[in-house]
């Protein structure tokens, strides 16, 4: 059809022994923006490396402005209009934004001496596009993630981009940040310029995407448009499975709370603090990118200090300045980035699971008892089904759902009174968010006191018991979830 | 499409690092060439007590410093910490001598023990800077070294401490029932001690873990600081007893011997499979990388035509030939190859 | 005017460029000797062969890595040049000795550059190993005896001067070296090469983030080969230097300076990680350890003093920069949150 501008027909791609695509086609107008939606390992980013060049197709072929490629490298990719921008933005943070912009167009232009006049007007160019104001002269390193993305995008631009792909490019965005980008995707569209991006995250397919394709395990699960399309639909694509969402209710509550919070501040990020959790609660934090909920959390866990207000653990005050004296007061954190901040890839997932607590299984002198070491960790390992034949292999050998149970079972050896989790299911697949969430349900069932804090609302008013709602640092509503509706939440949190 | 667990059998080559197999197969290789061609020299009680002899003095120093890369920093001072506690213990022991000569029997104990406290001192101002003050490890330590030597040369004004009494270096050069070095035992006993460390207690593990990510061992609740100063600590150590073997070696103390050490200590760190990135290496693979560079030294030495100075080409070649062979075995592997700072 | 101070006080250079000012009033106000002619001629000779190094280990690591082999390989080329040309009897000038030291250079450097551009092993290890292969080399296979007589050639290079300064208390004369200009020459194509083209560009690129340059189009693994055949270059060129002003050739004496160079460079502001850093800072770095070494005498310190000195003053000063760093991360995460900082 004259009517695509690129099309993908019937890819294959295996490798090493896995069949990674197994004949999926794609197909995307000029000017449209199509969302490539999947859980991880469905085989989004290998079609994407596919049709930017990275990766060469075992069968079938992309067709571009009706004409049909053969082999393609990452430079006929440019040259043909199709660029991609990765997560990391691919930026130099150490050069100025002016270098970032310029690089990439006087390298392909084989330049050897450089010209900063010339480098300049490309830059001045480039930002002009889609009227980004910032100061050229600054190190890309000093700027917020939504500004490199900018750079990111206007460095896009800069080659008669014709299609722009965008690897999960609202991670890290505010929401307002967010609003930004989708502004810029539709200046794009209003060029004729189509973006196809890849998400998982369902209120974005809905927002800003007028066409979807899905894919699961390598195949095209369904293409269409997106008014289409509703949430059980999207869940079901995804996943293959039909999930029904409990609204948690707290039961059996302790009689004394386990944590209570009193004024808390910390200079810069929040102040006056006050909430209490008792065991069987799930308490909901939730707010904006800059409300200050991540900092609470490293302040409830003892990686930053709160330099004012208490807090008490079973009704006697305790100074939490430490990690090591949060985990003596029964307070565990998952960190947002888990990969990175709560697992040690290359080490064994045996390590990775009693970390932990590995004080506890030696003695007095710091010498393991290795017995009681295999036993604990076979225990663990049972416990919370990790798929491994044996747990002496590095924590990198497990699938990303196995990975996120490590980091659970991790804290909950530890006999925890509290858990708290900074964005529980951020970058998780659909199958395994579910997982989580009954988990923690299961947890609090059983006596414990969890607290999540997460901008997802429809997790935080499905899991949770009570919602708590952030400001610029303060707190602005408590509110029962049962009574807790998105409009609502989202009102208070602006 | 799901990754699927690369499910490992644990057979028996599995359990023991690729690394430390090649070396050992470099070692096969040279210890097979040395029985075709000058069995009856290299072969050799002798030979193998000279082999023996000399690497105690750096040999404790590497073991400090692998622990320290072992937490992703590195220690470029063992051979300053080790001059200076050698020079005062050197001057300590003057001291002690009675005048009618010889030494009371607690002093050489007691100018261990002193010496190492003083080493410790000194690895812990290292922890320190490195810790809290959060100057990078390359920096700090070298830093230090340079001021260390340079107290040294204060102190002694640039001479040689001697005039030792001679009881000392004969203790410390004795060999137990004639054959074992004691230089060799003490080397011994600080290579268990570190094994140990390592291999069967929290610290080693918490150690490992710190090297390959500092953030999620600080999430997991480990005290990053505390573990580094004690590494500092225990490399500070090493060093010193390093010193003190080099006195007994050399019958005397100066700032400046042994500053061929601090590299080779890397190198021969690097050769025995740690990685200056952190986060890996075992004692196994340091003490058979100060073998198996013993053994072609001494081998060379069995051939008079090639002199002697080639032992740092050896030196140097060895490294590269194992680096390169680790690069093309981990080549086959999928996944990018991490990019190395240092 | 305002803009230009403010950006002025954010710049490292501006930091090093007032200490080094500052001791060399302290040494001025005890002595009265500093700014004197001879003294700074002194310096000046003194900063020829370290300022030679500094620049190559400063390209080295902003690109990311780190080199000790410099001076094994410069004692390398130098002792062999030196043999060779006096073995041949040779007597003509300057010219012959420069090219075959920058010869050799270069293969020695394209040694380093095939393992860690071509292979991407990393620097350290490799220049350890490279380091010990030289030494090795030298003194195996060429027998290296310290060689009191060098070619007239190049003792006449080191003796000859570009004018000679003379003190007019102490009545001591010091003679400008003519190796003075190669500093300043290798200087001005380093910073032509490091601001001007996209080869030195590319070398911070790869320095910030190597899987990126490699994707901005710069060809990485070539690019880390030349840059260590450059450096192997004018290692090499600093060896010769050193021999002639020396007026002889001693094996051994410059192995063990690559610490100190690479901390003259660190003290500048260029950041071990790499990626960072320019050449006037590794300069006023490189001239902050050579006043501290050269000049303490002048202050009554006696030479004896001059590690422990020159050791506190890379901690203190790397101490600093660290602190800094931390602070400025504070900083950052605060405003980033649009909170008011407590710093």
């Amino acid at each position: 059809m004259a009517d695509s501008l690129l099309r993908a027909v019937d890819i294959q791609k295996s490798f090493a022994g896995v069949h990674a695509l197994k004949g999926v086609s794609l197909d995307i107008a000029p000017g449209e923006i199509h969302c490539l939606a999947g859980e991880n390992g469905s085989g989004k980013s290998t079609l994407i490396k596919i049709i930017s060049g990275v990766y060469q197709a075992d069968g079938g072929h992309i067709e571009f402005d009706g004409k049909t490629l053969s082999k393609i490298t990452p430079i006929d990719a440019i040259l043909l209009g199709i660029q991609v921008i990765y997560q990391d933005f691919s930026v130099f943070p150490n050069l100025t934004v002016m270098e970032n912009l310029a690089l990439n167009s006087e390298l392909s232009d084989k330049r050897k001496i450089v010209n900063w006049q010339r480098m300049r007007q490309i830059a001045e160019e480039a930002v002009a596009k889609i009227n980004f104001k910032v100061d050229l002269d600054a190190l890309v390193g000093t700027l917020t993630v939504a500004q490199k993305q900018m750079v990111a995008i206007c460095r896009a631009l800069m080659f008669n981009a014709r299609l722009i792909i965008m690897d999960e490019p609202t991670t890290a965005l505010t929401r307002k940040e967010v609003q930004a980008l989708f502004g810029v995707i539709l200046q794009l569209k209003a060029q004729g310029i189509s973006t196809l991006f890849v998400s998982h995250k369902l209120n974005e397919v809905f927002e800003i995407s007028e066409r979807f394709t899905i894919l699961r395990n390598g195949e095209l699960v369904v293409t269409g448009h997106t008014r289409d399309l509703d949430s059980a639909k999207f869940s079901y694509y995804m996943t293959g499975r039909e999930f029904s969402d409990e609204q948690f209710r707290a039961e059996n509550l302790g009689e004394a709370p386990l944590i209570e919070v009193k004024n808390l501040g910390l200079s810069g990020a929040f102040e006056d603090i006050s909430f209490q959790l008792r065991g069987g609660e799930i308490l909901g934090i939730t707010g904006l990118l800059d409300s200050g909920r991540s900092e609470l959390s490293l302040a409830l866990f003892g990686i930053r200090e709160a330099d004012s207000g208490d807090i008490l653990i079973k009704g006697k005050k305790t100074r939490i300045n430490t990690p090591q004296a949060a985990i003596g007061a029964g307070i565990g954190l998952v960190p947002e980035d888990r990969l990175s901040e709560g697992l040690f890839l290359p080490r064994s997932i045996a390590d990775n699971l009693i970390i932990a607590e590995i004080d506890r299984l030696a003695n007095r002198f710091k010498v393991f008892d290795h017995r009681k070491r295999t036993r604990e960790v076979q225990r663990l390992v049972e416990e919370f089904a990790i798929a491994t034949p044996n747990p002496q292999n590095a924590c990198q050998t497990l699938s990303g759902g196995n990975q996120q149970r490590v980091v659970l079972a991790k804290w909950l050896a530890c006999n925890l009174d509290v858990l708290v989790l900074n964005g529980p299911t951020v970058g998780v697949d659909i199958g395994s968010k579910h997982d989580i969430h009954r988990i923690l349900q299961g947890l609090a069932r059983e006596g414990m006191g969890i607290i999540i804090i997460s901008d997802d609302l429809p997790e935080v008013i499905r899991n949770c018991s009570r919602v708590i709602v952030l400001k610029s640092g303060r707190i602005v509503q408590e509110m029962d979830a049962a009574f807790a509706t998105e409009q609502a939440i989202l009102s208070q949190m602006m | 499409m799901t990754t699927k667990s690369a499910g490992k059998k644990p057979g028996l080559f599995s359990r023991i690092d690729q690394h430390v197999l090649r070396l050992l197969l470099v070692m096969a290789v040279w210890m097979v060439f040395m029985g075709l061609t000058r069995a009856s020299r290299f072969y050799t009680l002798i030979n193998f007590q000279t082999m023996a002899s000399q690497f105690p003095e750096f040999g404790l120093m590497s073991l400090g410093v692998m622990l320290c890369m072992i937490t992703g920093g590195i220690d470029l001072s063992p051979v300053g910490v080790a001059n200076l506690v050698a020079i005062l213990m050197a001057l300590f022991l003057k001291q002690l001598v009675p005048p009618e000569g010889g030494l009371p029997v607690y002093a050489i104990p007691l100018v261990f023990v002193l010496g190492a406290l003083i080493g410790a001192c000194l690895g812990i101002l290292n922890g320190l800077l490195v810790s809290k003050i959060r100057i990078p490890p390359i920096l700090a330590t070298l830093g230090m070294s340079e001021l260390l030597t340079g107290v040294a040369i204060v102190i002694t004004g640039g001479a040689a401490v001697s005039g030792l009494p001679v009881e000392y270096a004969m203790t410390v050069n004795n060999k137990i029932g004639g054959m074992l070095p004691v230089q060799l035992v003490i080397f011994g006993v600080m290579a268990f001690i570190v094994w140990f460390l390592l291999n069967r207690t929290t610290f080693g593990t918490k150690i490992y873990l710190l090297g390959t990510n500092p953030k999620a061992a600080r999430f997991s609740g480990l005290k990053n600081d505390r573990l580094i100063i004690s590494t500092y600590m225990i490399s500070g150590i090493t060093a010193a007893l390093g010193g003190l073997v080099m006195l007994a070696n050399y019958n005397s103390a100066r700032a400046n011997y042994g500053s061929v050490y601090v590299l080779q200590c890397i190198l021969v760190v690097v050769l025995g499979g740690v990685s200056p990135t952190g986060g890996k290496g075992r004692i196994s693979g340091v003490v058979l990388a100060i073998v198996l560079l013993r053994m072609l030294e001494t081998g060379i030495n069995r051939f008079p035509q090639i002199s002697s100075y080639y032992i740092s080409l050896i030196w140097g070649g060895v490294l590269l030939l194992v680096m390169v062979l680790d690069y093309f075995s981990a080549a086959g592997r999928p996944g990018k190859r991490r990019r190395q700072t240092l | 005017m305002q803009n230009n101070l403010k950006k002025l006080t954010k710049r490292n250079e501006t930091y090093i460029a007032l200490v080094v000012l500052a001791l060399c009033l302290l040494i001025e106000v005890r002595s009265g000797q500093f700014f004197t002619a001879n003294n700074l001629v002194d310096i000046a000779s003194a900063m020829v062969v370290p300022g030679l190094f500094a620049v190559g280990t400063f390209m080295v690591i902003v690109s990311g890595g780190i080199d000790v082999s410099f001076p094994a390989l410069a004692s390398l080329t130098s002792y062999a040049t030196t043999k060779m040309l006096l073995d041949a009897g040779y007597t003509g000038g300057m010219w012959l000795p420069i090219l075959i030291s920058l010869a050799m250079g270069a293969l020695l450097g394209a040694f380093n550059g095939v393992f860690i551009g071509l292979l991407g092993l990393p620097a350290m290890i490799v220049t350890l190993g490279s380091s010990s292969v030289f030494k090795g080399v030298m003194q195996g296979a060429l027998g290296s005896v310290q060689l009191a007589v060098i070619p007239p050639g190049m003792r006449a290079f080191g003796t000859s001067a570009l004018f000679t300064a003379t003190n007019p208390v102490s009545g001591l004369t010091s003679r400008m070296p003519v190796g003075f200009l190669a500093l300043i020459a290798v200087l001005l194509i380093a910073f032509f090469i490091m601001r001007y083209t996209f080869f030195g560009r590319g070398i911070y690129a790869i320095g910030g983030n190597e899987t990126s340059a490699h994707r901005a189009g710069f060809n990485t693994k070539r690019t880390k080969f030349l840059l260590y055949v450059f450096v192997g270059m004018v290692a090499s060129l600093a060896g010769l230097i050193r021999t002639c002003m020396m007026q002889q050739n001693h094996p051994t004496n410059m192995l063990g300076m690559e610490m100190n160079i690479i901390a003259g460079v660190v003290l500048g502001g260029t950041a071990i990680s790499g990626g960072a850093g320019s050449l006037t800072g590794c300069m006023l770095g490189t001239l902050l350890i050579v006043i501290v070494e050269n000049s303490m005498i002048l202050i009554g310190i006696p030479t004896i003093w001059k590690s422990v000195f020159v050791g506190a003053l890379i901690i203190i000063g790397t101490g600093v920069s660290a602190y800094q760093v931390t602070r400025a991360h504070r900083i950052k995460s605060s405003r980033r949150l649009g909170g008011e900082v407590k710093a």
